[in-house]
């Protein structure tokens, strides 16, 4: 029991440090635009297309969902606010970032975890090649840069899915959906999501790159280096969610 | 190379989309104007209410329960303390007569206000710019339990005492 809390501990630790690590190569790898260009398309222009299908859906299924408990108050005229802002404050983000997780961030882990597994970063050092400039620093900050984007392209399209089914389908006037929402969303409201999805976006980037630079470099290793990404990329999310939503309510 | 060029071409795509998603958010959702909704196929009827609860911009005008237009702005007159709304009206309704009633209504208990013409008997039609004389506000739902208290009060008056006696 012991042994298993030092052991969480320590990983923890370790996941602090080289974040500490990481943050020190991003300058250096500012200086290189196009390595993060590459990194930026991989992670978000890629992930793009499951993304807007995703949240289609999910605003779909609020919009149905929504009219539902909304109907039972009779109040179907705040559909728009209650989807836009279910959809700004947590869906949005949090599920961008368990599709992240699971779209880019195993590709980076086991991308990464493949090249300590065949020696290319060792290469590279010997080469006086900093792998942490040349590597993770890039991919680290295009996850960090595509993840706003990827969860404010999921927001607009999951509010027109909202609006498709609650409008087209079901019959809520769209003038009185929109005009509500307008009228009820506030920019700190926005604002929040985006907050939001800057700290999923540094979890789930940096988790994921750690995994893959600390992964033990045989094919069993990147494989289970990938599954740690996802569940731990996941539970945090999670878990930051959580206390970012008690620290926004409190402010 | 070409491959290359392809890449970038996908990034600057993404970006651009994600940034312009951003742009959506920030600007249009909080007290944004854009409603996806066609205003310009009708004509333009205002009417002046004494209060019209929060009927907000591009809520439905509605007649015996049919949507016939819609809210296109809400503003206040500051030389007679009245709120002035206006309202466009599909061109295919233009046999409202103009002694009409313009009333703010809710949706339900809960629900959005919004404005019904109830119609009079005036063999002179509404026009575009003309303006709708007679209104009724919006229902304050506080006002009227005060209202209804005041009735109560005013009925039961001593009564209400022996009342709560009985079992």
């Amino acid at each position: 029991m012991n042994g298993a809390f030092a052991a969480s501990l320590a990983r923890f630790g370790s996941v602090a440090l080289f974040l500490l690590r990481v943050l020190r190569a991003c300058g250096p790898a500012l200086a290189r635009p196009r390595l993060i260009a590459h990194q930026v398309y991989n992670c978000g222009a890629r992930s793009l297309i499951i993304i807007m299908l995703c949240g289609l859906f999910v605003g779909m299924v609020l919009g149905l969902q929504g009219y539902d408990l909304l109907a039972r108050f009779g109040s179907e005229s705040a559909l728009g606010v209650a989807a836009t802002l279910g959809l700004l404050k947590e869906l949005g983000p949090v599920v961008t970032a368990l599709l992240f997780a699971g779209r880019a961030g195993t590709a980076l882990t086991s991308e990464i975890g493949l090249m300590r597994a065949t020696d290319q970063l060792t290469a590279m050092q010997m080469m006086a090649v900093d792998p942490m400039r040349r590597v993770i620093a890039p991919r680290f900050i295009g996850g960090l840069i595509a993840m706003p984007l990827l969860a404010a392209v999921f927001n607009v399209i999951g509010i027109f899915g909202a609006q498709l089914v609650g409008v087209t389908l079901l019959g809520v006037d769209q003038g009185t959906f929109w005009s509500q929402m307008q009228n009820a969303v506030e920019l700190s409201d926005v604002n929040e999501g985006i907050v939001k999805s800057l700290a999923f976006g540094v979890i789930c980037s940096l988790l994921a790159v750690y995994e893959g630079y600390n992964a033990v470099p045989t094919a069993e290793g990147v494989g289970l280096a990938t599954t740690r990404t996802v569940v731990a990329s996941s539970v945090m999310t999670l878990v930051i969610d959580y206390m970012l939503t008690a620290a926004f309510l409190k402010a | 190379m070409p491959a290359h060029r392809s890449l970038e071409i996908g990034t600057g795509l993404f970006v651009l989309l994600g940034f312009a998603a951003l742009g959506f958010l920030t600007t249009q959702l909080p007290g944004g104007k854009l409603g996806f909704v066609d205003a310009s196929n009708g004509y333009r009827v205002t009417a002046r209410f004494d209060n019209v609860g929060d009927l907000k911009n591009g809520a439905p005008v509605t007649m015996a329960g049919v949507k016939v237009g819609r809210v296109t702005s809400v503003a206040f007159d500051s030389t007679d303390y009245k709120a002035v709304v206006a309202l466009s009206i599909d061109r295919q309704y233009d046999r409202i007569p103009d002694d009409s009633w313009a009333n703010v209504e809710t949706a339900g208990l809960l629900g959005a206000k919004y404005v019904g013409i109830d119609p009079g008997g005036s063999e002179t039609y509404l026009a575009d710019k003309s303006q709708i004389e007679n209104t009724q506000s919006a229902m304050v739902i506080e006002k009227l339990v005060n209202k209804l208290f005041a009735a109560f009060a005013g009925k039961s008056g001593g009564s209400a005492k022996e009342e709560s006696h009985k079992p």
